[in-house]
């Protein structure tokens, strides 16, 4: 009973550790970014006061909003991009047996762990050959490194997992593939899509250092970028309230996001390297 | 019965299909991949600058010579060693502990498996600026905290200091990528077959054996894969170091400094050789990873056939 009892103690404990752990950083981001003046430097860990004037100063100081619909849209672009290319491919990799398929899933396997900064150098050529510097179709065209090969190895197990009759009475009755992927698996994968496509999105929009090397005005900045170059009015002491309420302000909308769809982006996560 | 005419004829068409519908994502992968990764290579053997890419001349191994007598590019070396080995032992060490928590039934589970998940979602350069505040070495709440407990008696310059600031840049990757960590194994676990431990409870085998005789041995798959998923990716770290550190010897990583290199030095040659031997040393592991994915893979179907 008393064993039973410390033991439930202990895990109880174990539980509110990681749920603390996981959780301050983000919570400490939030106080930090409603808080101005003196009451910054304050490690007070309950807030007393809302002062939204960081989150003014944010917008107003630099293209903070601007720098957010950089955003959006070069990750919008990039996800509709990669799943386009990917659909179809993955339909082909997923539910056609042919020669070359699983050294071909190994190949992109093997892509997605390319350093980016291997590329970096050649992909400056080619971004400054096309036109693309300082522009944000640039950042797209550079992220389907990224997306592309997350996209296909996720979307090809799940495509993999859909039963076999369906198309086979598609096929029967004399559909051409294209059709079928358009018309019969497509609708069926709509959830998977969304949860790839999610994947992909965060991580176009969580990418530095194509970003960093590829944009110089802070116009065409996306946010990451933005939040990394924040600097204080005298370059000495950085404004961290500014910073905060930035990070909050980009990051909230994500975690809402998360939360909601986690156990997609969790089957997600986890299919592509289970199932190897 | 209808027989299936010429199923040779319809496998070659099918297999013709689907190499149609691959076209566009290869072309793709080779325009971002590929080619800037041939000219990277390409460039490291020339003495290309940042604004002189097509007056490139070919040097030989001219700029490895160089590199590898840069006492800066071994320091690199060393971090990034020292960032993957730290890095990836604390994450899987951890990553399992959680993924055994959240294994278990408990009120509260599905809100804990949301917390976790919370890390993964932030941005790195945010993770690393909320981080760089918490570490502020007057106004950081990692110093306050220490202190109240009593841990420390005096502030400590966490980001700035040479001996912390590594320590600081894998305890702010560890809180980034833990909970990948964690999410993956814990699918593992939630596949693990259940009979074994009725068995084992059946036996009377107490929970830590039950733990070491079951649970390790069948778990040894996937914690294998965590730890080469979280090594490629730690090796080629570069926003994390790039925010919080900045480019200070002390936690200057490959990539940094063969982006300082290529940009901030307009160096091509030099910072397109550095990329290339980070390529290599990645692509080597990435190979050996895959190899023996692919022995099990066969091994698996030996079986099964």
């Amino acid at each position: 009973m008393f064993v039973r009892l410390i033991r439930r103690g202990a895990f109880g404990l174990l539980v509110s550790l990681i749920f603390f752990y996981a959780v301050f950083p983000f919570y400490w981001a939030i106080v930090s970014s409603l808080r101005t003046g003196q009451a910054l430097f304050s490690t007070d860990l309950v807030p007393h006061s809302f002062d939204v004037r960081n989150y003014v100063a944010v917008f107003a100081e630099q293209p903070f909003g601007l720098n957010i619909l950089n955003s959006l849209l070069v990750a919008g672009t990039t996800v509709l991009l990669s799943l386009a290319l990917a659909v179809p491919a993955c339909y082909a990799l997923g539910r056609i047996a042919f020669r070359g398929r699983v050294p071909l899933l190994f190949a992109f396997l093997g892509v997605s762990m390319f350093p980016q900064i291997a590329v970096l150098s050649g992909m400056f050529e080619i971004i400054q050959a096309l036109g693309l510097y300082n522009r944000l179709l640039g950042l797209s065209l550079c992220y389907l490194l990224v997306t592309l090969p997350l996209t296909v190895w996720v979307l090809t197990a799940f495509m993999r997992d859909l039963p076999r009759e369906i198309e086979e009475a598609a096929l029967v009755d004399g559909a051409s593939p294209l059709l079928l992927v358009w018309r019969i698996l497509l609708p069926l994968m709509a959830p998977a899509i969304m949860a790839t496509g999610l994947l992909a999105f965060i991580a176009a929009w969580n990418e530095f250092l194509f970003a960093l090397t590829f944009t110089i005005s802070s116009e065409t900045r996306t946010v990451p970028v933005a939040i990394a170059l924040i600097s204080g009015a005298t370059g000495y002491e950085l404004p961290w309230g500014n910073v905060m309420a930035a990070s909050v302000t980009v990051t909230l909308p994500l975690v809402v996001l998360v939360l909601i769809f986690q156990r997609r982006i969790v089957a997600g996560l986890t299919v592509g390297a289970i199932k190897t | 019965m209808v027989r299936p005419a010429r199923p040779d004829h319809l496998a070659q068409r099918r297999a013709r299909t689907a190499w149609l519908l691959l076209l566009p994502l290869l072309t793709a992968l080779a325009g971002v991949a590929l080619w800037p990764l041939a000219r990277t290579f390409w460039f490291s053997f020339t003495d290309a600058t940042l604004f002189d890419l097509a007056g490139a001349r070919f040097v030989g191994l001219g700029n490895f010579a160089l590199l590898l007598a840069d006492p800066e590019w071994w320091r690199s070396v060393w971090n990034t060693l020292v960032f993957t080995a730290m890095s990836v032992a604390l994450e899987v060490g951890l990553g399992f502990a959680i993924a055994l928590t959240l294994h278990a039934q408990f009120p509260g589970r599905g809100p804990l498996r949301a917390a976790v998940l919370i890390p993964w979602a932030i941005p790195t350069v945010v993770s690393a600026k909320m981080w760089g505040w918490m570490f502020h070495d007057v106004y950081g709440v990692v110093n306050a905290m220490l202190l109240d407990i009593g841990i420390l008696s005096a502030p400590l310059a966490w980001t700035a200091s040479p001996h912390l600031a590594m320590a600081a840049l894998i305890a702010v990757d560890v809180w980034k990528t833990t909970p990948f960590v964690a999410l993956l194994l814990l699918a593992g676990l939630q596949m693990l077959p259940k009979d074994y431990y009725d068995a084992a409870q059946v036996d009377g085998a107490s929970t830590w054996t039950q733990f070491f005789a079951i649970t390790v041995p069948l778990m040894k798959p996937a914690l294998a894969v965590a730890v080469i998923f979280r090594a490629l990716d730690a090796m080629r770290i570069f926003d994390l170091v790039y925010v919080l550190t900045g480019s200070n010897r002390e936690t200057m990583t490959m990539a940094v400094y063969a982006r300082q290199q290529l940009i901030d030095f307009q160096d091509f040659g030099a910072g397109s050789a550095a990329s290339t031997l980070l390529f290599l040393v990645i692509a080597m592991v990435t190979a050996i990873y895959l190899t023996a994915v692919r022995l099990r893979l066969s091994e698996r179907s030996a079986l099964a056939g």
